[in-house]
């Protein structure tokens, strides 16, 4: 067990292109650490470094007290778990745990006691003498994470390890590996690029954008206070509302009408002219079913209403500047998105009435509005005390 | 309906075109020198003309032919191993590595392998003459692995290919050396493939007869194919074709042999369940 620490790890490929550019991550010991992205934000190429697969350009990689930068992934003593598990098709389900303790060349009545352990513990058992190719996908990963924990590794690390099952299974296997590392107590780092697996499995989660470490924070911390348009875009779904806003006093107006919002919060904007307003669904409600205090409401005509149970989403169109249009239009190319037309997500109540086509009251927490500087992508009213670490320098290249 | 009889009707057609040579060469070992001789067109030997196991016994004693099936047998073996070793080696480099000239090895490879036997035999003659490997063993096999290897190294660079490179680093991972991971990984995935290399050279160097007649003088080196040819008998102007046909028998059984074996080991998709998808 160790802890990992990256100390301005870059790697550029061939061409020059730096695929993480100074990325600074320190992983404590027993911690889950997550990294998180959309694709080609330099997550996987992290991992690889810290197991040895890729070669490091610059920077530090320190496992325990060790500069591991120059070792063979076979001298790291971490055990990986791949995205596509890899397991090994010529070899029963228990060679292939086996695997590591015989390139060991442990004793046969350890390989055993370890094997069937880390088995029972899978609950793998009755499938030991089987081959991988007549395993479903959830049995595999199991064997894939067997592979792993029959070592005595350092630290575990996954690749996207859900990304192959289906919805229901990657729900199980979530709250399996959850169990396992908490159990084992083993510093992890997982890779992913879902922003439901970075929030329910990580003590904490570092947000990558091309290479460029967003924010290290717990999910708390991110989602309630994200460090710039990104990270506030990525994490939570349905995702952050994004609105045009210009700030006077404490009101500030939307495109709906004006909302009071707190002193603080007003104070930091003070005289900053367009800004990029930002409500999560959820500090929405149908005023005719909100029972909160304070809070501010305004009136809106609904496009459209997705009615699900427990709650409903609705959804209400709206026109942005050119100035606050290009900066979503980029944020939603960042988050691997389409850019589809400006509208509002607006979280309700199971019980609310609005239907399409109404102009309905809608209550809106005005406490857990953002502000962002649209130029820089910055969050202006971010709570510094309880946002983990924010990178300085990814704020400006928003 | 049409189908289901044109199948077998077309498997049959094409498996006897095929056997029929092979059935008349074993009708013909089983005849006496002289039903032959004077002529006896039927598929079995009429009466009196059966040689039974005769002409088995005949040239199973005759020292020549006992000399060159141990030659062919020899000199094939080591073929095989050698060009499937080297080729195993080569076609994973090129599958793995990226180099200057890759290309140009693969091109240069299939250039050498259309090259005409013919054409080399000349040269290599004078050449294993003067450098004392005329009529020897290795004399042989070297020229059956400059033949075999490309191709070996193409079919076995396609199945390498095929192997997921996450199959290789999890076996470093997991705490594997290049090699082991090499070994214990990467070769056992490619069985298909090296069986399928196998068989393909040790065709080509037992059925050699090009080489084997120009590169042999003597009973030292000469195989089954070329030693077959000198063949004649008591009487130069009636070569004793049934002797002749159950030494051809005879040299085929080890292929046959060969292909049985093999042929268990070449099961597709091998590699089914290693990966997602």
């Amino acid at each position: 067990m160790a802890a990992i620490d990256m100390k301005n790890i870059v790697k550029k490929y061939g061409d020059g292109f730096p695929a993480v550019n100074d990325v600074s991550i320190d992983v404590q010991d027993g911690e889950f650490m997550i990294l998180v992205g959309p694709s080609g934000c330099g997550k996987s190429t992290l991992l690889r470094m810290i197991v040895g697969l890729e070669d490091i350009t610059d920077g530090d990689m320190m496992i325990g007290d060790k500069r591991v930068n120059d070792l063979a992934p076979r001298d790291r003593n971490l055990a990986m778990v791949f995205q596509n598990y890899a397991l090994y098709p010529h070899l029963t389900v228990y060679e292939n745990i086996a695997f590591p303790l015989r390139l060991a060349k442990a004793p046969d009545s350890e390989v055993d006691e370890k094997v069937r352990a880390a088995s029972a513990t899978l609950e793998l058992d009755e499938h030991l003498e089987r081959k991988p190719g007549n395993l479903s996908g959830g049995q595999r990963q199991r064997v894939a994470m067997g592979r792993a924990i029959v070592r005595d590794a350092d630290a575990f690390l996954f690749d996207e390890p859900l990304s192959n099952l289906d919805a229901k299974l990657r729900g199980q296997m979530r709250s399996e590996i959850a169990r396992l590392q908490k159990r084992l107590g083993i510093t992890t780092v997982y890779v992913t690029h879902d922003q439901t697996e970075a929030m329910t499995l990580g003590d904490r989660v570092a947000v990558l954008k091309r290479g460029v470490l967003q924010q290290l924070a717990t999910p708390r911390e991110l989602y309630e206070n994200p460090g710039n348009l990104f990270v506030a875009g990525f994490i939570g779904s349905p995702p952050m509302n994004f609105l045009p806003a210009t700030v006077e006093g404490t009101s500030v107006q939307l495109p709906f009408g004006s909302v009071e919002i707190p002193a603080d919060k007003a104070a930091k904007v003070e005289g900053r002219g367009l800004l990029i307003a930002g409500v999560r669904p959820g500090d929405f409600e149908d005023a005719a079913v909100a029972d909160k205090q304070g809070g501010s409401t305004f009136h809106a005509t609904v496009d459209r209403v997705e009615w699900l149970g427990n709650e409903a989403y609705a959804y209400v169109p709206f026109e942005a500047p050119d100035e606050v249009r290009d900066q979503l239009t980029q944020l939603e190319k960042d988050l691997d998105g389409d850019s589809l037309r400006t509208q509002l997500v607006v979280g309700l109540d199971g019980s609310s009435r609005v239907a399409a086509g109404d102009e309905a009251e809608i209550w809106m927490n005005t406490d857990k509005l953002h502000l962002f500087d649209p130029a820089t992508g910055e969050n202006l009213t971010v709570d510094r005390e309880h946002a983990g670490r924010l990178e300085e320098r990814a704020l400006t290249t928003v | 309906m049409k189908n289901k009889i044109g199948l077998p009707v077309g498997v049959l057609l094409i498996l006897a075109w095929c056997l029929l040579p092979v059935a008349w060469i074993i009708s013909l070992s089983f005849k006496s020198q002289t039903a032959i001789t004077n002529g006896s067109p039927g598929f079995f030997p009429a009466s009196g003309d059966g040689a039974g196991w005769q002409n088995y016994a005949d040239v199973l004693a005759n020292d020549q032919f006992r000399r060159a099936i141990i030659n062919s047998i020899g000199i094939s073996l080591i073929a095989t191993t050698l060009s499937v070793l080297i080729a195993t080696l080569a076609a994973y480099a090129i599958a793995r590595l990226e180099f200057r000239g890759k290309k140009l090895v693969l091109t240069m490879a299939l250039v050498i392998a259309m090259f005409p036997v013919v054409s080399l035999v000349g040269p290599l003659f004078d050449l294993w003459r003067a450098v004392g490997l005329y009529d020897t063993w290795p004399g042989l096999i070297i020229p059956y692995l400059s033949f075999t290897l490309p191709l070996a190294i193409w079919t076995l660079s396609a199945f390498f290919r095929e192997i997921p490179w996450e199959m290789e680093q999890a076996a470093q991972v997991d705490g594997a050396t290049s090699w082991q991971a090499f070994r214990r990984v990467i070769v056992p995935l490619a069985a298909p493939g090296v069986f399928t290399a196998a068989i393909l050279t040790f065709f080509f160097a037992w059925n050699d007869f090009v080489f084997g007649i120009s590169l042999t003088s003597t009973e030292a080196a000469r195989p089954i194919p070329a030693s077959l040819s000198f063949f004649v008998g008591s009487d130069p102007f009636n070569r004793p074709a049934s002797l002749l046909a159950a030494g051809a028998v005879i040299s085929t059984i080890p292929i046959v042999i060969i292909i049985l074996l093999f042929q268990r080991k070449i099961v597709a998709g091998l590699t089914s369940g290693a990966v997602k998808g």
